[in-house]
């Protein structure tokens, strides 16, 4: 009879369900392994919480979650942007529960205790009912350590956590070339498209970086484009190349013409996009058109973050373990803030063609993730195999691990960022 | 002179149409449309200027032709996939009148089934019937649905 080699290991040995070029199938099922994820990383390291456009004025919140817990993202009267937990210091009811908005603090609403947007504790209903020694200093809403690197914000419980800028490393100028894509404009962001699917949260974790599936599982994407953008977007066998930048980020090139969008501002414009350069071209600028028009199709790269953000094309992608079977995913849709609205209405129609319960790409990485998920069923004992491409590894520049655009070296990355984590 | 459109009338075609989605001909429902119509299916409740925003579907002509190749082609897994759909459109109340058009505004209760689960999609839906040379068109159909703004997974067929 089989037996799952998670039951055999300790915590201790976490290590050994990651091999180089493979991770055992219990990475995807074992309810134990997940929770001490949710400890391990989601508790440790830097974890994006919101785009620095989601809350612009003093008093602006959102809503969201850090590993499993509910926490508020708020920005005080000074401009400081605080992430508080969601929980009130009385009773543990949360204190919000709206999804974004304004305000000038929190009230919870069971028994009124009140709370600044800095989250130190304002006052409580009939005080005398407490003894004397009762401090409001005590009380405040618990914070999380909070940095943020070009307009992307990240939280962590960890005091002891390397800085932001640390962490993020190799990554930074990806992050740099990716806001390019405001066109000379901030780069806003404009509603998104928030799904669940019944699978581990390395499922899509992995998938930022996996150009294996794109002509397979996009088929149906790539059939519905122009012949000029198809071509774009066949790029298997083109010049890209994927790269672990370290601390288990990665970045896949997929159309390396596209990595700096402020270059080749004069090459021809797209088919796709001639309709909306001539519309611009009434408002703005020869120049500017370019700029924007080269702009709105969105970065050639996908950019991963460990553990939660992905930079990828022309949105943000969100991961939020629920539980060990289950993940959310939001596909948050960027434009060009105070830009021209045609090209903004053009980035949102781009979102919906490929984004969405009703994309037309989506929906079948889902249907891939779920699939996968149902698959680990079988075989307890089995490998995931991460072993695309590993004759790259140690060859790229300054001998990082490089492989083709279709290798597996991005999993790779991130797998070995989870086993130093996990047997930290 | 056009003849106005009654209720009965715009209630039959929308009986017609969720007949045809529901068994999947979606050749026939394309033909339902006049080509300048718009198919929304919004995610902020009450937003009204959709153009301008981020929505589930915004098809014109073009995109709901190649929404149906899509939903057609072998190649699309989640299509394949696809939960088979049975839906209600009814409660209908005329929202305005035109001498050639009638605005309904409508429940529907659309209940799926995919791999073991069944599951209840409600939505308003508002709807813009025009009469042509052709007969009566959808000319525009808004679909709100009730949990739009939570996370809503994969609509393997069309709303
Ligand atoms: S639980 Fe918040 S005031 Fe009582
Ligand atoms: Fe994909």
């Amino acid at each position: 009879m089989q037996e799952a080699l998670i039951d055999k290991v300790s915590d201790s040995d976490l290590g050994a369900l990651v091999k180089e070029d493979r991770v055992h199938t219990s990475l995807y099922n074992d309810e134990h392994i997940f929770k001490l994820e949710m400890e391990k990383i989601f508790g440790r390291t830097w974890v994006w919480v919101a785009h620095e456009s989601e809350v612009p004025n003093p008093g602006d919140f959102v809503t969201t979650h850090v590993g499993l817990q509910p926490a508020i993202v708020v920005r005080d009267k000074r401009g400081t942007v605080h992430v508080h937990l969601n929980r009130c210091r009385h009773r543990a009811a949360t204190v919000c529960e709206a999804r974004k908005g304004n305000a000038k603090g929190f009230v919870c609403p069971y028994h009124g205790w009140s709370y600044a947007q800095d989250g130190s504790m304002l006052g409580v209903p009939l005080p005398k009912g407490y003894s004397s020694d009762f401090d409001k200093a005590d009380y405040a809403l618990v914070s999380l350590r909070v940095e943020s690197y070009a307009g992307l914000i990240f939280a962590t419980f960890n005091d002891e956590a390397p800085s932001l800028d640390e962490f993020l490393g190799r990554a930074k100028p990806w992050i740099d070339l990716f806001m390019k894509q405001g066109g000379g404009y901030p780069v806003g962001t404009s509603g998104e498209h928030k799904f669940r699917f019944p699978g581990n949260w390395k499922i899509q974790l992995e998938n930022t970086t996996d150009a294996y599936h794109f002509p397979i599982v996009h088929k149906s994407f790539l059939n519905s484009l122009d012949a000029q953008a198809e071509e774009l977007f066949s790029f298997l066998d083109g010049d890209g190349f994927v790269e672990d930048l370290g601390n288990g980020h990665s970045v896949m090139v997929m159309i390396p013409e596209l990595v700096d969008l402020e270059e080749n501002l004069d090459a021809p414009i797209p088919e796709r996009f001639k309709e909306l350069a001539e519309e611009l071209a009434a408002d703005y600028s020869d120049e500017e058109v370019r700029r924007i028009v080269r702009a709105v199709g969105g970065s050639g790269f996908n950019l991963n973050l460990f553990p939660n953000l992905a930079c990828s094309m022309a949105f943000f992608r969100v991961l939020r373990p629920v539980s060990v079977e289950e993940t959310e995913i939001r596909h948050i849709a960027i434009t060009m803030d105070g830009g021209p609205e045609a090209a903004n209405r053009k980035r949102l129609r781009l979102h919906e063609h490929f984004q969405g319960p009703m994309g037309f790409g989506s929906p079948d990485d889902a249907e891939a993730w779920e699939r996968v998920q149902r698959g680990s069923k079988a075989g307890p004992d089995m490998w995931i195999m991460l072993n695309r491409g590993t004759d790259g590894d140690g060859n790229g520049p300054g001998g990082v691990n490089r492989g083709d655009v279709s290798a597996e070296t991005g999993m790779r990355a991130a797998y070995d960022m989870w086993k130093r984590m996990m047997t930290a | 002179m056009t003849q106005k459109i009654t209720l009965e009338e715009a209630a039959a075609l929308l009986w017609q149409e969720a007949d045809l989605l529901d068994h999947r001909e979606y050749d026939a429902w394309l033909n339902l449309w006049s080509d300048d119509g718009i198919y929304v299916v919004p995610i902020e409740k009450g937003v009204e200027d959709f153009a301008n925003r981020l929505n589930y579907a915004y098809d014109d002509g073009e995109m709901r032709r190649m929404r149906v190749a899509r939903l057609k082609s072998s190649y699309s897994m989640s299509a394949i996939a696809a939960a088979d759909t049975i839906r209600t459109v009814s409660r209908f109340v005329v929202t305005g009148e035109r001498s050639n058009e009638i605005d309904i505004r409508a429940a529907q209760i659309l209940v799926e089934y995919r791999r073991d689960k069944t599951r209840p999609i409600a939505a308003n839906v508002d709807v813009t019937v025009r009469r042509t040379e052709n007969g009566l068109k959808l000319v525009k159909k808004v679909i709100w649905l009730a949990h739009s703004e939570e996370a809503v997974s994969g609509v393997g067929y069309l709303l």
